[in-house]
């Protein structure tokens, strides 16, 4: 190496070093990828919240949607509620995956707040989050007509979320749907 | 030693005890060779939740299912590879401590290797460059010393 290019090594070096501690900013630790991304929804037989009708996998796919994951104990889903509902007022389905959560309190709270899910899927043992890769709610899958899986939020939506990520996922989905 | 003293002493160990029944619920065994199985396979599984800790030592609710179904599982006779398989398939490669080798995973087993090599190669050339500059003089200077090592020699 020439001696010249030799002096700016530690430059070269703080500088890639620098630029990957930078990126790590950024980058939030607790995200993880979701294994069932291109994967079929799980199946499952479970009943829905308000009227314990038996609810399974072929009941809620057909139509591309999201499916969020969330319970009363969940203080940032109470976070992202008006903005679900603000969502399923502008049109976009969404189902809700009511995990490990009490009957009672689940209905009061959509009676409370307001409902915006077309049915909730009650998860009562978590058995469908397991099945899911659910370590938390809240959690949003978006779920194609054919009921694959094309994307996992972690965490609360909100309008940046729903603008930067899911909104371009979403229409991708839809776009898709309406060719021939 | 007093009865107060015992009693008071009593409950202070007892307090220090409490971390120990905090974590985990125990699960019955109907074979001691399960109970071995499911204490290795928690301490290699990772709680998606709480990432640096296995679900043996994770009260995070999501450990405690995961514990269950580990449980439900060795219970009705899957072998360790279906367990493990049956856990990646949902929570990805994550979930293991020792994650499978494929494609993902390649960086994450070979990083540690190749920074080991551009560790050895770097310390090798540096040596090498050290070696490769041993002492050349030109003319004037072998003269020089040759005439100084002269002197020295007249003056001892």
């Amino acid at each position: 190496m020439a001696p010249r290019l030799k002096l700016f090594l530690p430059l070269i070096l703080f500088v890639v070093l620098a630029a990957f501690l930078f990126r790590g900013l950024s980058l939030d630790p607790m995200a993880l990828p979701s294994a069932l991304i291109d994967r079929p929804l799980p199946d499952f037989q479970l009943t829905e919240l308000a009227d314990d009708r038996p609810l399974s996998r072929a009941d809620v796919i057909g139509e591309a949607a999201l499916f969020n994951v969330w319970a009363t104990w969940c203080i940032s889903c109470r976070v992202e509620h008006p903005y679900l509902q603000q969502l399923a007022d502008s049109g976009v389905p969404i189902y809700g995956i009511n995990y490990k959560d009490e009957d009672t309190a689940a209905r009061r709270w959509l009676r409370d707040l307001g409902n915006p899910y077309r049915a909730n899927i009650v998860d009562r043992d978590g058995t469908l989050g397991v099945d899911l890769g659910v370590y938390g709610a809240p959690e949003t899958y978006l779920v194609d007509a054919e009921g694959v899986i094309r994307y996992r939020h972690v965490g609360v939506i909100d309008e940046r979320v729903w603008r930067d990520t899911l909104e371009p996922l979403w229409r991708e989905i839809l776009a898709l749907e309406t060719l021939p | 030693m007093n009865p107060l003293r015992t009693t008071v002493l009593g409950l202070l160990m007892l307090l220090l005890a409490l971390p120990a029944t905090a974590v985990i619920e125990s699960y019955e065994f109907s074979e001691p060779e399960l109970e071995v199985r499911y204490r290795a396979l928690s301490q290699e599984l990772r709680c998606p939740k709480c990432q640096n800790q296995n679900i043996a030592d994770s009260n995070a609710p999501i450990s405690q299912d995961l514990r269950r179904l580990l449980h439900q599982q060795l219970e009705a006779g899957s072998s360790d590879r279906e367990i493990l398989e049956f856990m990646v398939a949902r929570y990805g490669e994550f979930v293991r401590y020792r994650p499978a080798f494929n494609a993902v995973t390649a960086v994450l087993w070979l990083a540690p290797v190749l920074l080991l090599l551009g560790g050895a190669a770097g310390l090798l050339l540096l040596l090498r460059g050290r070696k490769q500059s041993p002492a050349t003089l030109d003319s004037d200077d072998q003269a020089r010393l040759t005439a100084l090592l002269q002197t020295a020699e007249k003056d001892a």
